[in-house]
């Protein structure tokens, strides 16, 4: 199989299961990104400055990863990622996922893995739902079109 | 120390560890996210399950994670006031929509919320018009799912259905 990096992506879930515990067993609170994303506007009470301080975690961890991932696992490319996509095409993409993650109240991180460790039926037919539409997608866009 | 600001600083470990992780996984490639969802490719050899080890990975530490609590005796989170999380159970019609619009739009991007929050560390040039539109298209349903369930008539047709 092309491009698979099964250790580098077992420790990098690892690493997001240690992440949903801690701000689960210190905050309360669950790591559904979409779910933390869409409350940070309007800013009216302390709720919303934690949600702010752990977003901006994110691309912060993703410079320290690209950074030492390469140097640790040899099967990680140093490269950067490459966004091949037209700016009008990612804003429309963009639109729908904001759209879509919203109304069914929650992406791959909330539903997949905090809802699966949760073993919520809900977040099963949400992931299964969200897994096939994407594979779908993908299908008609490589395969089809 | 007091204990907002131990939330704040476990709220920033617990994103830049999430961070790293997405980049170390590399799923802040949306090339390596359409070679997982590209199944038609099983059978060339040229699928990547990376994604699934993800997920796989996150799932194992999360199914002890997330109830650590019970396990520690805890009533209440080590910096918080109590423990939140939804209650719904119900498998309605928007969790089913809207996951599935959410697919549509991953599959055509390769983007899911977390990697293009984190590829603003890595390509925020590239990658900022998915980034604030996602933010926007969560904001205005968001508006709307508020305004549906104030609405009375939508009540109402709740509660027939």
């Amino acid at each position: 199989m092309q491009n698979f990096t099964p250790l580098s992506a077992t420790v990098g879930g690892l690493l997001i299961g240690l992440s949903a515990t801690i701000l689960w067993v210190v905050n309360g609170r669950t790591a559904g990104i979409s779910n933390i994303a869409g409350g940070i506007y309007p800013i009216r009470r302390s709720d919303e400055l934690w949600r702010w301080v752990f977003l901006i975690g994110l691309p912060v961890g993703a410079y320290l990863g690209f950074v030492a991932a390469p140097a640790i696992f040899a099967e990680v490319p140093k490269t950067l990622p490459v966004i091949t996509l037209t700016p009008v095409w990612l804003i429309g993409t963009g639109l729908l996922v904001g759209v879509g993650t919203r109304v069914g109240r929650g992406c791959t991180s909330g539903h997949g893995i905090c809802g699966l460790s949760r073993l919520s039926v809900r977040s099963l037919v949400a992931v299964a739902t969200f897994m096939a539409t994407a594979m779908i997608t993908v299908f008609i866009v490589r395969h089809v079109v | 120390m007091n204990r907002s600001l131990i939330a704040l600083i476990s709220a920033a470990a617990s994103g830049i560890i999430f961070g790293i992780g997405l980049s170390i996984g590399r799923m802040t490639d949306p090339q390596k996210i359409w070679n997982f969802l590209d199944i038609a490719a099983i059978p060339s050899g040229g699928w990547d399950p990376s994604l699934a080890f993800v997920m796989g990975g996150g799932v194992l530490v999360g199914l002890v994670g997330l109830r650590l609590e019970r396990w520690l005796g805890l009533t209440k989170p080590i910096a918080a006031p109590a423990f939140i999380k939804t209650h719904r159970v119900r498998i309605d019609a928007p969790l089913v929509i809207g996951a599935a619009v959410f697919g549509v739009g991953w599959g055509l991007s390769g983007f899911c919320p977390g990697p293009s929050v984190a590829d603003l560390g890595l390509v925020p040039g590239d990658v900022y018009p998915f980034t604030i539109a996602m933010f926007v298209g969560s904001w205005v349903a968001g508006q709307f799912l508020e305004w549906s369930e104030r609405s009375p008539s939508r009540t109402a047709d709740a509660r027939a259905g």
